[in-house]
C-alpha cells in the first residue's frame, strides 16, 4: 500500500471513522479521489470490501445489509449518482440508512468537459432523491464532516451523501500531461 | 410438455422452508411468494427493479449462519445483469438466486423480454463464475433444486421455465417500513431491530 500523501491523510481518518461507527461492509466502484481509502477498506480484514459493476449495486447491498444487521457505505466518483437515482427509492421508503461519499467532478479545474453535466447536477439530484448532502472543500473539513454524516445516517436513519470537492481532492488535466 | 406453473414452483421450492430469508423482486414473483403466505423472514419489494440480487448478497453478508433466497423474475434479472458478476466475485456460499423465467414482462402487457429471444440466463451466471447454476424445465427437477436451496454449501443460480399464464394477483405488505422491521426483529431481535 502506498504511504499517505498530505492530501490523502484524510483517507486515514475516514477508514477509522468507518470502524468506529461500526461500517463493516464497503462497496465502490472506483475513484482516483479515493485510491487510499480503498486500499485501507481493501486490505482490512475486518472489513467487506465489494467491488461493483455500477454505483446503484451499492444502494441495494447497503439495504440488505442493514436489514441483516451490518452497516454499509457507498463510495463513488459524481458521474456514479445518476445511476442510483431509482434504487435510492429503496432506502428511502423502507426507512434504511444510507452513506454515501462522493468525490466531485465536473467542477473546478476540470478539463473533461464529458465530467460537467453530472458533476454539475449532483446536489440537486441527490436532494431531489431525498439524500441529504453535505459538502467538503478542504482536507481538515474531511472527518468531521463525514463524522456527522454517519451519525446521521445511521442513529437518525437517513440517507446522507459528502460530496469531496475537486477543490480538494485535485483537478486532473490528462491534456496537460497530468497522471 | 407443458411449461411449469409458478406458484406450484415457489410453493414447492418454499415447503418446509424453516429459517430461510425469502427476498422477492417485484411483480409476480412476489404476488407468488404473498400466495405462499406471509412470513416475517420475507422481504418482497414492490420496486426497487434490478436490486433483489444485491439486497440478498447484503443479506447474504450480514446473516452467513442463514440461508437467503432470491426469488425473482427475468425482467428484474435483466436488469440487474451486473449484480450476477458482483455476486460471483463474492461468491457467498449462503446465497441463492431462482429467476422464474416466463420471457415475458408480464406486469406490463406480455412483451417478450431478452430471454425469448436467445439469452440465457443460467449462461450468464455460469460465465461471471456462480459455481452452481441450472436450468429448471420440468416439476420432477424441483425436489433436487429445492433440497439444493436448503442444503447446498454454496452460490447458487437456477432458471426456472415457467407459463406466461397471468394469475390472480395476490398482494403482499407494501409498507417498506414495516416489511423492514419485521425482517429485522426476526434475525436481530426486538432490541438491535431499532437500532
Amino acid at each position: 500500500m502506498s504511504e499517505p500523501t498530505a492530501t490523502a491523510q484524510w483517507a486515514d481518518g475516514v477508514h477509522a471513522l468507518f470502524k468506529a461507527h461500526r461500517v463493516d461492509v464497503v462497496s465502490f466502484v472506483p475513484d482516483g479521489g479515493q485510491k487510499r481509502l480503498i486500499e485501507l477498506c481493501l486490505s482490512d480484514p475486518e472489513m467487506r470490501a465489494v467491488t461493483l459493476t455500477t454505483e446503484e449495486e451499492g444502494v441495494a447491498l447497503a439495504a440488505g445489509a442493514f436489514l441483516g444487521g451490518r452497516r454499509a457505505a457507498l463510495l463513488m466518483q459524481s458521474s456514479g449518482v445518476g445511476n442510483c437515482i431509482n434504487m435510492l427509492s429503496l432506502p428511502h421508503v423502507c426507512n434504511m440508512p444510507l452513506f454515501m461519499l462522493v468525490t466531485m467532478r465536473g467542477e473546478w479545474g476540470e478539463f473533461n468537459p464529458w465530467q460537467v453535466p453530472m458533476g454539475q447536477s449532483t446536489p440537486t439530484v441527490l436532494e431531489a432523491s431525498g439524500v441529504i448532502v453535505y459538502r467538503v472543500n478542504s482536507a481538515e473539513e474531511v472527518c468531521p464532516t463525514v463524522e456527522g454524516a454517519l451519525q446521521l445516517a445511521f442513529q437518525s436513519r437517513c440517507r446522507a451523501a459528502v460530496l469531496l470537492s475537486q477543490k480538494l481532492v485535485g483537478a486532473k488535466n490528462f491534456a496537460r500531461g497530468d497522471q | 410438455m407443458s411449461l411449469l406453473n409458478r406458484r406450484e414452483v415457489v410453493r414447492e421450492l418454499l415447503r418446509g422452508r424453516g429459517e430461510l430469508i425469502c427476498v422477492v423482486g417485484l411483480g409476480a414473483p412476489a404476488y407468488d411468494l404473498a400466495a405462499c403466505g406471509d412470513d416475517p423472514l420475507d422481504f418482497p419489494l414492490w420496486g426497487a427493479m434490478g436490486g433483489v440480487a444485491m439486497v440478498g448478497l447484503g443479506l447474504a453478508l450480514a446473516q452467513p449462519g442463514r440461508t437467503v433466497l432470491v426469488i425473482t423474475g427475468d425482467g428484474e434479472m435483466l436488469m440487474g445483469l451486473g449484480s450476477l458478476a458482483t455476486i460471483a466475485a463474492q461468491r457467498p456460499p449462503n446465497l441463492r438466486l431462482v429467476a422464474l423465467d416466463n420471457e415475458r414482462y408480464g406486469e406490463t402487457g406480455q412483451q417478450r423480454t431478452h430471454t425469448a429471444m436467445g439469452v440465457d440466463l443460467a449462461a450468464v451466471a455460469q460465465g461471471c463464475g456462480f459455481p452452481h447454476t441450472r436450468t429448471v424445465r420440468q416439476a420432477a427437477e424441483l425436489a433436487s433444486l429445492r433440497a439444493d436451496i436448503h442444503t447446498l454449501d454454496g452460490l447458487l443460480f437456477a432458471v426456472v421455465k415457467v407459463s406466461p399464464e397471468e394469475l390472480p394477483r395476490v398482494l403482499p405488505p407494501r409498507d417498506g417500513h414495516y416489511l423492514t422491521q419485521r425482517l429485522r426483529q426476526a434475525l436481530l431481535g426486538a432490541e438491535r431491530a431499532l437500532e
